[in-house]
């Protein structure tokens, strides 16, 4: 029992990682923009897909290298074009936005590239486990954690060492005051929602090899996301990490006792954290 | 100037509505359709009594909607088959559910409030997809049907006769919407407007507003609850999909639509959006991009909603 | 944020004005025929196009579709041209669905009713049609209830109920790898009756199952249902889990490696959820209910060529021929029935045999009298990596095939208690 549990354990700080990837994309674009992308699975789907599409040309490590790119440029333009109007308005027309452009983009991957599911293959070393008795430590889960942990590390990188961090880290706090000390804003926002993109990007392509290839895969991650959001804290970024690294953890080890309240769980968690502490584990007193 | 108005627009809408089993056919529509639309309306309308009205944004309200179905689904399938014991079994669960989690919830504002209305929608949701032998889980509760209303004098056949059950409908719809128009337009409704433009001040001018909320939330749910109770009655047929957080987003999405500030804003809004999706995916299978463009253009185009548009610049 | 000064009213009514006149152009050119010719007779296709089971519907679509061509090619239904009328249904929204089915009926009058694949929507939607007294067939939803203890007279099914799944490959799992088996099954009707179905078979072998987990559709990660899967060394791995969640669950039992420890099997599986995974993911027993590469069986190959033509050059898969059969068999009742009148068209149902170029498969499958419930033949087989100079389609090796009417439970144990109208 202890074993399974502490393999249960184990693979949900996996899959909790994986969660982290998403919600810290969600995160940094709800921080300074205050917009709730419900569009963030659909983004994860065109990650996933570009990267499909891109394997014949440029193999796995380059698609997989490129295809968040490509997202985050996609993400740029439709903050140019849509995101940009919803500033200073009640973030319940974010979340409409967002929703229709979800809509748009789960018909328009099916239209281009069907309903079928694709079979996506990553390559043979990594999809074999590490050791026969801890089995579940796939190398391509541990490349996962480690894709995740330097994509953290990056974005922890850039904001604590890049003027653009600085900059998006002062107008989470205070944005009029950054405007009105000469930084540029809608710049600024842009290119922070390219980054939270690009982190949904990068959870897609990292997803297809696991998960069935189809239009409606990023559905089921959006909630568990907005779930480590809050139970983290929002407004703070490694509360969102611990949260979904929390919320992994939580359902892998009720699907020990009660798998089929491994869903179910992670809303329990949510509402004990809200009614107990609602600005979550990480997160500062009097935001939002 | 703006009195006149409001009671012309009341007037018409009344009129189509009480006309729309004879203008929806001819219109190349059908009967069901109108009644999809009155019952999703009192839904969307419950739920604004709460968002648009008092401030406060709710999206675990499918729970409650869920509830008032489920009482009423099972009652009728195991208890006594009457159509008024069933949708009032439904209503009782569902007020009382939320008279009992409001308290819990109602110190927190607003995304903590909403995410945690989505965790108890959740709790309802994972109840009733569990307990497989009172709810048939996944499958919902099946093989039952609603029995023609029984007057006394008379019997009216709404199992078979789809334009009366339409007016049955309409008929809850219209009793539900003059008490919340009622209420809105008393003191109490007025407080809960003070509560929405500026919490603080209505703090400091000495109003219990927890209580207040709490109360909105209360009476927002015991309406959707009977909404819940005639989307059983409806379909024959109700499933865990009625309790989960989407569909509390439709209600959102519907009254947004509408237009949050006015009275009859989620009427038209699920009008539009159950409309508008019923006659684009009879006619292409991508019409979920039509919809979500629509929806995109609303939000850009119209900053208040469709009736916002309508309504022009006057004051709420 | 400026706020909107008058002129900006203009603006927004051109923009919607040009928005909805390029709308009304694009939707001009429906896919759907609408032309009210009164003499058509008209089937209703209530299906998912969208959501989890989009690529079934559209199989299913594009089998119809063929079939109406070919019938109008012949003449049509009764000597009048027939219309298909398709509303997606969606995935898994009941009350769109019956809606949908709703429309069909009262509006455009549908002679006929067709659907769903999933089996909760295919139940409401068979109520509902029973309550209207409608010719309803339902082409995939597999719950046995439809044919069951919610069977209804104006209720048919083509494909097989769960238990005819489980029977067909329970001897061949028990034989070949043991009685010990432990479940990961999705939780819903179509779950739980395949669960059911072989927790029969296994209680007639004495064997045991050491444990199932129940999952929500549409979970992503089987990882710790797999891990306890392993722990307790079961003969056999029996995954019952729908489209997507099939996928995911065996790509990631590949990644731990288990099928090279356990044997993993189940009962239906789909070309679809073949074609979605990666080569090394395509292994285990299971049963398919309709194959494409029928070599010496008449009608088949040409079947194959003319679907390839309609969807891209893809062969058709199960669905394609649920799709397919089902509309045929709308025609065969009404001309035995030589009437359009749903209790005439039921009774013409009563033992009807699908002539070889609608059941394209060995053994003459017929609608059951009872149950209205198609027997066809299971084809009982391995999943394989398309073999190399083969077809790239080719995914799955048929190594036995088996007679629906043996596999099926008798009448009187379905639960079936047919009322017919007086």
């Amino acid at each position: 029992m202890t074993q399974l549990l502490l393999f249960n354990v184990f693979n949900g700080l996996i899959i909790g990682a994986f969660y982290a990837l998403m919600a810290l994309g969600l995160s940094l674009i709800l921080n300074l923009s205050g917009v709730i992308n419900f569009a963030h699975g659909g983004f994860l789907a065109i990650g996933g897909y570009l990267a499909y599409t891109l394997i014949p040309y440029l193999g796995f490590w380059g698609a997989l290298l490129v295809s968040p790119f490509l997202v985050a440029f996609i993400g740029i333009v439709i903050e140019r074009v849509l995101i940009r109007r919803l500033y200073g308005r009640d973030p319940l027309y974010s979340l409409l936005l967002t929703f229709g452009l979800a809509f748009m983009i789960e018909d328009g991957t099916r239209f281009i590239w069907g309903a079928q599911s694709l079979p996506y293959q990553i390559p043979g070393w990594l999809a074999a486990p590490l050791s026969s008795e801890y089995f579940f430590l796939t190398g391509y889960r541990v490349f996962m954690m480690i894709l995740v942990g330097a994509a953290v590390l990056g974005l922890f990188l850039i904001l604590n060492h890049t003027r653009l961090g600085l900059r998006i880290r002062a107008g989470t706090l205070d944005l009029e005051t950054v405007s009105v000390l000469g930084v540029n804003v809608r710049v600024l926002r842009n290119l922070n929602f390219g980054l939270g993109i690009y982190l949904a990007g990068l959870a897609g392509v990292l997803a297809v090899g696991m998960l069935g290839l189809e239009p409606t895969i990023g559905d089921n991650l959006i909630m568990p996301s907005f779930i480590a959001i809050i139970v983290g804290g929002l407004g703070s970024l490694p509360g969102t990490l611990v949260g979904g690294l929390l919320i992994g953890v939580a359902s892998g080890v009720t699907s020990v006792f009660f798998p089929s309240a491994s869903e179910a769980v992670i809303y329990v968690m949510m509402a004990a954290v809200l009614i107990v502490r609602p600005r979550g584990l990480l997160g500062e007193e009097g935001r939002f | 100037m703006p009195k006149l108005d409001k009671s012309a627009g009341d007037i018409l809408i009344w009129l189509l509505l009480m006309t729309a089993p004879y203008w929806l056919p001819a219109a190349g529509s059908y009967v069901e359709l109108g009644t999809h639309v009155v019952v999703y309306a009192l839904a969307a309308m419950a739920l604004n009594f709460l968002l648009g009205h008092t401030g406060v944004l709710s999206f675990g309200h499918a729970a409650y909607f869920g509830l008032g179905a489920y009482g009423t689904a099972m009652t009728i399938k195991y208890l006594y088959s009457g159509t008024l014991l069933g949708m009032l079994v439904g209503v009782v669960v569902a007020t009382l559910a939320a008279a009992i989690i409001g308290p819990m919830i109602v110190r927190l504002r607003g995304v903590y409030f909403a995410m945690c209305t989505i965790a108890f929608g959740q709790v309802f949701y994972f109840i009733a997809f569990q307990w497989r032998t009172a709810t048939g889980g996944d499958d919902g509760v099946s093989a039952w049907h609603r029995m023609p209303l029984d007057l006394g004098i008379t019997s009216v056949d709404i199992l078979n006769n789809p334009k009366a059950f339409y007016f049955f409908a309409l008929a809850m719809f219209g009793i539900c919407a003059a008490a919340m128009a009622f209420l809105l337009r008393s003191p109490f409704g007025r407080t809960l407007l003070a509560i929405r433009e500026n919490e603080r001040r209505a703090r400091f001018l000495g109003i219990p507003v927890d209580r207040h909320i709490w109360m909105s939330w209360v009476i927002s749910c015991f309406f959707v609850g009977v909404a819940g109770t005639l989307f059983a009655l409806m379909n024959n047929f109700v499933d865990p999909r009625a309790l989960r957080w989407d569909q509390s987003g439709n209600f959102v999405i519907m009254a947004v639509l509408g237009g949050m500030r006015s009275f009859w804003g989620p009427l038209i809004g699920a009008a539009i959006f159950l409309v508008l999706q019923d006659y684009i995916s009879s006619h292409t299978e991508n019409w979920m991009s039509f919809i979500g463009l629509f929806f995109v253009l609303i939000v850009l185009f119209f900053p208040r909603g469709v009736l916002g548009l309508v309504r022009g610049r006057s004051a709420s | 944020m400026i706020s909107g000064a008058a002129p900006k009213k203009l603006d927004r009514r051109i923009v919607i004005k040009g928005a909805v006149a390029g709308g009304v152009a694009q939707l001009a050119a429906p896919f759907v025929l609408t032309a009210r010719a009164a003499e058509t007779v008209k089937i209703g296709l209530d299906n998912p196009l969208t959501g989890t089971f989009a690529a079934l519907g559209k199989n299913e679509l594009i089998g119809a579709q063929l079939a109406v061509d070919q019938m109008n090619a012949k003449g049509g239904i009764l000597g009048r041209q027939v219309e298909l009328l398709v509303e997606d249904s969606t995935s898994g929204d009941t009350a769109t669905a019956v809606q949908k089915a709703l429309k069909l009926i009262d509006r455009d009058k549908v002679d006929f009713l067709i659907g769903n694949i999933n089996s909760a929507l295919a139940q409401a939607m068979a109520n509902t049609s029973n309550q209207k007294g409608v010719f309803h067939i339902v082409p995939g939803g597999h719950t046995d209830t439809v044919t069951g203890s919610q069977c209804h007279w104006n209720v048919f099914r083509v494909c097989n109920t769960t238990r005819m799944e489980t029977n067909s490959v329970s001897k061949l799992l028990l034989e070949g790898y043991g009685k010990n088996w432990y479940f990961i099954t999705t939780d819903y009707a179509f779950g739980h009756s395949l669960q059911d179905g072989f927790e029969a078979s296994l209680k007639q072998a004495n064997g045991t199952k050491l444990g199932a987990d129940f999952t929500p559709l549409g979970t992503t990660d089987f990882s710790a249902n797999l891990i306890k899967a392993q722990s307790v060394i079961p003969d056999a791995i029996i995954l019952l889990l729908a489209g997507d969640d099939m996928i995911n669950c065996l790509k990631q039992a590949v990644q731990f490696g288990l099928n090279k420890k356990f044997h993993i099997a189940g009962a239906q599986q789909e070309l679809e959820v073949n074609e979605g995974l990666p080569p090394d993911a395509l292994f285990g027993d299971w049963v398919f209910e309709w194959y494409w590469k029928q070599p010496g069986v008449p009608h088949v190959e040409q079947f194959v060529a003319d679907i390839r033509k309609r969807s891209g050059g893809k062969v058709p898969t199960a669905r394609t021929w649920f799709g397919h059969a089902a509309m045929w068999s709308c025609q065969l009742a009404a001309e035995k029935a030589k009437s359009l009148e749903p209790i005439k068209l039921a009774k013409a149902m009563q033992g009807l045999v699908l002539p070889p170029e609608v059941a394209l498969m060995p053994n003459n499958p017929y609608y059951r009298i009872g149950d209205n419930q198609l027997m066809p033949t299971l084809f009982v087989g391995q999943s394989q990596p398309a073999p190399a100079g083969g077809d790239p389609e080719d995914l799955f090796k048929v190594s036995q095939l088996v007679k629906g009417d043996e596999a099926a439970l008798p009448v009187d144990q379905t639960g079936c208690k047919m009322e017919w109208p007086s």
